[in-house]
């Protein structure tokens, strides 16, 4: 067998010429759009790779993105991180997390500040690497405060799987877990009545890859079906993402509205059931999670099940965990930047009270967010 | 400022910048720390003076130890200043219960390293504290050099020149993040840590007109060319097909959520030399192992004015920043 190396996995998919290919053929096509389109990329992976990329520059002036609320860390409320806080500043405690958590800052500060503070914080590759950290301090709770989309959630269960089976009796789990299909409705149809999501702008959505591999693509049915919005799951290399488009962009053209897969090497419409499984085996849904810009949404967010109570860090800690809400700043637009009914620099707070250093709402807080990513690039992009 | 120091004010990069300037250069504010070089220049250009502490986990990583590292990085210094390293001093302070063997082999190294730049420890001091208020071991090393050639700085680059880095970049911090990780390589990637006396001595004798030197170490070749556009008032436009990065560098990158241009270096340097030298000094370069792979990377614009522009191989670009914070793996 040829021995295959790990550069084989994304060569041909960052070929300068592919990639050129793909914007002359979306050109052409795009010319026969008969008014401009916004795509959301949902995935912060894939925001990474438009901009890393330079894609946008590569787009006719017709066929736009709108960068997702997809970057887990971004969306978490500071109630959210004001729990990681205290929880790392609890005596005898380490909390691990990944690493993406260390500058998001909540209310109180963020973990890095913590950490600064003498909090015993420690940051992973993988949730795993918990075990590890348990095993080397006997006399300390490890509590891993877990982040993440549907990538993420099955390596947070197998932790909890393995705690449970060799009853690890020092690790301990703060849930954050969240989920892509229900922030996808949250954008086009809130069911909150103060929210403006008739007016969004979003034509198309470019579906995650890594998620869609755990998940399946048949999440993402009812949009065409039910909200008439086409989504195309596509992968993060910069090929993958202008086929994406390519096949958006023909949607339209050819007055299609359809669910298709461009990453068609690793996501089925079933996904990967095992990991399915072990999710359904230790958590439920939450009615509703907060997301920060966004404020709740239902039965977006994971939470253990009651009968794993013993290892849930929110409620063994609940006498030092703040359960108030603390609202998003009141002239923070996010919302509407994500819904594509504003650009960030209509925002009147941007690059004044709100800065990558001291963000406000989520499109701030990550370096891919539209907001950062304006406040950084402006005049360039 | 935060109220407390955080590790990302150590990365060499934005965080550092502002711990630097607010803090240190406040309180000791004076014309020779200010031209920010990487080795003060005294006594009317005659000396280069450095001085720099060294920490690393693992002590013992592939292509070098803590030791090496100390000889290099001052030497290096003293070097991209157009200097021949002469006279260190070394500091340690040991944790109580370090392996004598190991220290052995950290000062055997240090022996090594000195020779191959011509220079002698002449003044230490050692301290051994009580477990756990050091890391193993931290060493710092003071040198002097004297300069061979003048004039080269940060501050003086042109539309006259061109870029050149002297090998492929990242090595050091991917070997790091590796060795940290325990990310077993089927191929063995390798520190760069090297003393670069030689080289910086073979391009001066060879009469290239060397504007400025830099060793891509903290913040690696992002940082040295942000600084340079600042410092120089200028804009760098990098050809990103052109960055030398083996694809074992690459495939951590890719791993890991890292870029290699973000990544450290401990014995690879970045050179503006004038247009019309820019082939010379490659091929002088190029007689030496460890820059048998220096390539011209960048030229200078006004386009963007202290800013450095990455431009892609599909015809795109994009500015090239700072690093921030400290570097961090991506999690999607």
């Amino acid at each position: 067998m040829a021995h295959l190396e790990l550069k084989d996995l994304y060569d041909g998919f960052r070929d300068p010429k592919i990639i050129e290919g793909f914007a002359k053929l979306i050109k052409e096509e795009a010319k026969k759009l008969p008014k401009p389109i916004n795509i959301m990329e949902v995935c912060g992976g894939h925001t990474h790779s438009i901009m890393k990329f330079g894609l946008p520059q590569l787009l006719p002036a017709n066929v736009n993105f709108i960068h997702g609320p997809g970057c887990p860390v971004c969306v978490m409320p500071k109630e959210r991180i004001d729990h990681a806080y205290i929880l790392s500043l609890q005596e005898g405690v380490i909390l691990v997390t990944l690493g993406d958590m260390i500058k998001v800052p909540g209310s109180k500060g963020s973990l890095q500040d913590a950490r600064a503070k003498g909090a015993d914080v420690r940051f992973v590759y993988s949730p795993l690497d918990t075990l590890k950290i348990a095993e080397e301090n006997p006399e300390k709770k490890v509590i891993f405060f877990a982040i993440g989309f549907e990538t993420t959630t099955p390596m947070t269960a197998s932790l909890i799987d393995i705690v449970l089976k060799r009853k690890i009796p020092n690790i301990f789990f703060h849930m954050n877990h969240v989920t892509v299909p229900e922030v996808m409705v949250e954008l086009i149809d809130s069911r909150d009545e103060h929210v403006d999501s008739y007016n969004n702008q979003i034509d198309a959505f470019l579906g995650p890859s890594h998620v869609s591999v755990i998940t399946g693509s048949k999440i993402y049915e009812q949009f065409p079906k039910k909200y008439n919005r086409p989504v195309v799951v596509a992968g993060f290399e910069p090929v993958d993402v202008m086929e994406g488009i390519y096949m958006i962009v023909k949607q339209f053209t050819e007055n299609r509205c359809e669910l298709e897969i461009e990453y068609k090497r690793s996501v089925s419409r079933e996904g990967n059931k095992k990991a399915q499984a072990l999710i359904e085996e230790y958590f439920e849904k939450a009615d509703l999670f907060k997301w920060r810009g966004l404020g709740n949404v239902p039965d977006s967010g994971y939470k253990l099940k009651d009968e794993f109570s013993a290892i849930d860090a929110e409620k063994i800690y609940k006498d030092v965990l703040p359960i108030e809400e603390i609202e998003d700043h009141k002239l923070c637009i996010c919302g509407d930047i994500l819904r594509g009914m504003a650009k960030p620099d209509e925002c009147t707070i941007f690059g004044t009270a709100c800065k990558p250093s001291s963000p406000l709402g989520s499109c701030m807080v990550s370096s891919e967010g539209a907001c950062a990513a304006y406040y950084k690039y402006g005049n360039l992009l | 400022m935060q109220k407390n120091v955080s590790l990302a004010m150590g990365n060499g990069g934005l965080e550092n910048n502002e711990l630097i300037t607010k803090v240190f250069y406040k309180a000791f504010k004076n014309d020779i720390l200010e031209k920010s070089e990487d080795a003060a220049v005294i006594e009317n250009g005659k000396l280069a003076f450095s001085t720099d502490s060294f920490t690393v986990s693992p002590l013992f990583f592939p292509g070098g130890d803590i030791g090496k590292l100390a000889i290099c990085g001052t030497c290096n210094d003293l070097a991209m200043m157009g200097a021949k390293p002469k006279y260190l001093t070394c500091s340690v302070i040991i944790e109580e219960g370090f392996a004598m063997r190991e220290l052995e082999k950290i000062v055997h190294s240090m022996q090594k390293e000195l020779k191959k730049n011509g220079a002698i420890i002449v003044s230490g001091d050692t301290k051994v504290v009580p477990k756990g208020s050091v890391d193993k071991i931290f060493i710092n090393t003071t040198g002097i050099g004297t300069i061979e050639q003048k004039g080269i700085s940060s501050n003086n680059i042109s539309k006259e020149d061109v870029i050149l880095v002297s090998r492929d970049i990242g090595r050091h911090g991917a070997a790091i993040f590796a060795a940290r990780e325990g990310i077993e390589l089927t191929s063995t990637l390798e520190s760069d840590c090297a003393s670069l006396t030689e080289q910086v001595e073979a391009l001066i004798n060879a009469g290239i007109k060397i504007t400025a030197l830099r060793d891509a170490t903290r913040g690696g070749v992002s940082a040295v060319l942000n600084e340079w556009a600042k410092q120089s008032n200028i804009c760098i436009e990098v050809e990103e097909k052109t960055l030398p990065v083996s694809d074992e560098v690459y495939g951590i990158c890719e791993m890991l959520g890292f870029e290699a241009v973000n990544l450290a270096n401990e014995g690879t340097f970045v050179l503006a030399v004038k247009k019309e030298d820019a082939q010379r000094a490659l091929d002088v370069l190029h007689s030496f192992d460890n820059s048998h792979n220096a390539v011209e990377i960048a030229s200078v614009s006004d386009a963007y004015m202290q800013k450095v522009i990455l431009k892609s191989p599909h015809g795109t670009k994009r500015f090239l920043d700072v690093p921030t914070g400290e570097l961090l793996p991506r999690i999607c």
